[in-house]
């Protein structure tokens, strides 16, 4: 045993000990903080995800008129509509049934925010996930295919959300904004890049 | 380090806290440097439980059970399941096809996931019935919440293993609900799933959650479970307090021994259970596609949605609050809303008694109407959300929470009957 002196309970200095106890504490709490930042990263995207993230090329020519398609963008899948004159003109006219018919609070570039939420009024770019939970939409394209009002869209079976030929939400839907944009280009008129715009790469 | 006494030599260790003389030879050894008879006589033989206890009481032990059976046939699952995008649902029907006995251990396990939150809500029904959540068993009843929610998360993590197109679509739509929180949701959700979409990085992160990190928060959970149960003691079908009346050897007079006592009921049940368990195992492993989910037997398909994607009947009642709500925040706020709401049952009851066998109509009432509601909402959050579906989720969903946010009013206005001064028990 180590000969040292012996301090009796009340020669203890208090103050001295709490500002020891607290500084040790809050040292500690700090280092515990930086030492959780390596795990709570690890949690991020990995490299490897980010890269397989990279914008995707279709073929627009290989779309039939009134025809979608799906190509994978970033393991979601991007629904590409060719629509024909008849679909869009059945785009206007039921604002007023609509959550956001100007697209105020939904996520789209700038150029897709407008009446058809698209950059050309024949294609429609989407993420073909709802935005209430994630499911697929199906399409719904004919006329009166729900119900007899029915302008044609997209009808999600999960819980139901319903969206136009504009990928716009309906009143009464689960889903509160509309199906969102991604970001897109076309680097000559027959090839949609999704994933890169004019701000460059997403 | 040695005590030392005034001769210098060494002092005897404590023989345990039995009162009894030492035992000699190899149990008296251990006694010294472990607490065995201590732990014992104090948590089993020593533990006194009110004699009144009824059916309601075997849930508790049952929960305990079918923990232990889940922890053993996951550790068999986890040696032959290879976790992957590739490789997990292969290798969930390599275990049904050719690994022998695969096939049991397997529906043993997922079989077990549902008995296990059939157990734990006739283990919160009871409590909902004799007021098991009042003081002073608040931190008991809030453990026990924790312990549920963490059964939640092992569960959820747990379907999404099989990679079943219903483990990604169930994934998928959970892992969303955190898209919903204001501001920082879309970051969340990207970091949970570590990719782009529900994902292999996802896959992993679930499996290294469900096999370890969760069983461990529910092991520690269940210890301090029982700790703060053995500190307040039982609570019993008369909501009265047996310590309140201690005999002249200052024990309570309605107290018998946990251990004979209680451990031979508790066997029992267990062999009650066992058979009743056995029977879903061997002759009805999926239950109509209530604990096994048709599409989960097709492989994960990012590209097709099932038609009608349902949760396992555990979350049916959540789940259909959620569809219920005609707005994805407020659908997932009151969704959580009606988990969390069961944590604040110790402060929104008022009633001067405690059981319901003492309470007023009122209260007989409001939980009758809430049972009715909870089992309506499971069984409507398996249908689809449309049409009379969703008039009635709704209706439902108010009733649900009016249960709790009228407690306070209901429970001190009614007149209550007289308390016993001692547990009502008839001897067989």
């Amino acid at each position: 045993m180590a000969d040292h002196a012996v301090v009796a309970d009340d020669e203890v200095d208090l103050s001295r000990r709490k500002f020891l106890t607290s500084a040790t504490i809050a040292t500690g709490a700090v280092g515990a903080a930086f030492a959780a930042v390596p795990f709570i990263e690890s949690w991020n995207p990995s490299e490897r995800a980010r890269a397989e993230g990279v914008p995707v090329k279709l073929d627009l020519t290989k779309i039939d008129v009134g025809q979608m398609t799906v190509v994978v963008w970033r393991r979601s899948p991007i629904y590409v509509v060719r629509r024909t004159p008849d679909m869009v003109a059945r785009i206007p006219g039921h604002d007023a049934e609509l959550k956001d018919p100007a697209s105020k609070y939904s996520d789209q570039p700038p150029y897709a925010q407008n009446t058809v939420r698209s950059r050309t009024e024949e294609f429609l770019v989407l993420v073909g996930t709802c935005t209430h939970l994630g499911c697929l939409p199906k399409q719904r394209f004919a006329q009166g295919e729900l119900y007899p009002s029915w302008p044609g869209g997209f009808f999600c079976p999960c819980h139901g959300s319903r969206f136009d030929l504009a990928g716009r939400v309906f009143n009464g839907s689960p889903a509160s904004v509309n199906l969102r944009v991604p970001p897109y280009s076309y680097p000559d008129p027959r090839t949609l890049l999704v994933g890169v715009d004019e701000k460059g790469s997403a | 380090m040695a005590v030392k006494t005034a001769t210098g030599a060494p002092a005897p260790l404590p023989a345990g806290g039995t009162g009894q003389p030492a035992k000699k030879g190899f149990w008296a050894w251990l006694n010294r440097r472990l607490p065995v008879d201590e732990f014992i006589t104090t948590q089993m033989t020593g533990y006194l439980a009110p004699k009144n206890f009824n059916i309601w009481y075997f849930f508790g032990s049952l929960a305990l059970a079918v923990l232990v059976l889940q922890l053993l046939s996951g550790i068999y699952l986890t040696m032959f399941y290879k976790v992957g995008e590739g490789t997990s649902f292969d290798s969930v029907e390599y275990i049904m096809r050719e690994v022998d006995y695969g096939w049991l251990i397997r529906y043993l396990h997922s079989t077990g996931a549902s008995a296990f939150f059939i157990v734990v809500y006739l283990h919160m029904y009871r409590a909902l019935l004799y007021g098991s959540y009042r003081a002073p068993r608040e931190l008991l009843w809030l453990i026990g919440m924790l312990t549920y929610l963490a059964l939640m998360a092992e569960a959820f993590m747990g379907y999404v293993l099989p990679w079943g197109n219903m483990s990604f679509w169930g994934a998928q739509v959970i892992v969303n609900l955190f898209g919903t929180i204001p501001g920082i949701g879309p970051g969340l959700v990207e970091w949970i799933r570590g990719d782009y979409g529900i994902a292999d990085a996802t896959l992993d992160r679930f499996f290294a959650l469900h096999v370890a990190l969760i069983p461990l928060a529910l092991l520690l959970l269940v210890v301090l479970h029982l700790t703060a149960l053995h500190q307040v003691g039982s609570n019993n079908p008369d909501g009265i307090e047996i310590k309140e009346k201690i005999g002249p050897d200052g024990k309570p007079l309605d107290g018998i021994p946990f251990h004979p006592y209680y451990t031979v009921k508790d066997l029992f049940g267990i062999g009650v259970f066992g058979v009743l368990f056995a029977i879903v195992v061997f002759f009805v492993p999926t239950l109509g596609g209530l604990f096994l989910e048709s599409p989960n037997f097709e492989p994960a398909n990012p590209l097709s949605t099932p038609e009608h994607i349902a949760p396992v009947w555990y979350f049916t009642p959540y789940y259909a609050i959620l569809r219920a709500v005609p707005d994805q925040r407020m659908g997932a706020l009151l969704m959580l809303l009606a988990v969390s709401a069961f944590l604040f049952l110790p402060w929104l009851d008022r009633s001067r008694v405690k059981s319901i066998r003492y309470k007023g109509w009122m209260s007989r009432a409001a939980l009758t109407l809430f049972t009715v509601s909870f089992i309506a909402l499971g069984y409507l959050g398996l249908q689809p959300a449309e049409g009379l579906y969703v008039v009635l989720a709704r209706i439902f969903t108010i009733i649900y929470f009016l249960f709790f946010i009228l407690m306070p009013f209901y429970t001190w206005l009614e007149p209550v009957k007289p308390v016993p001064e001692r547990v009502t028990y008839h001897a067989h």
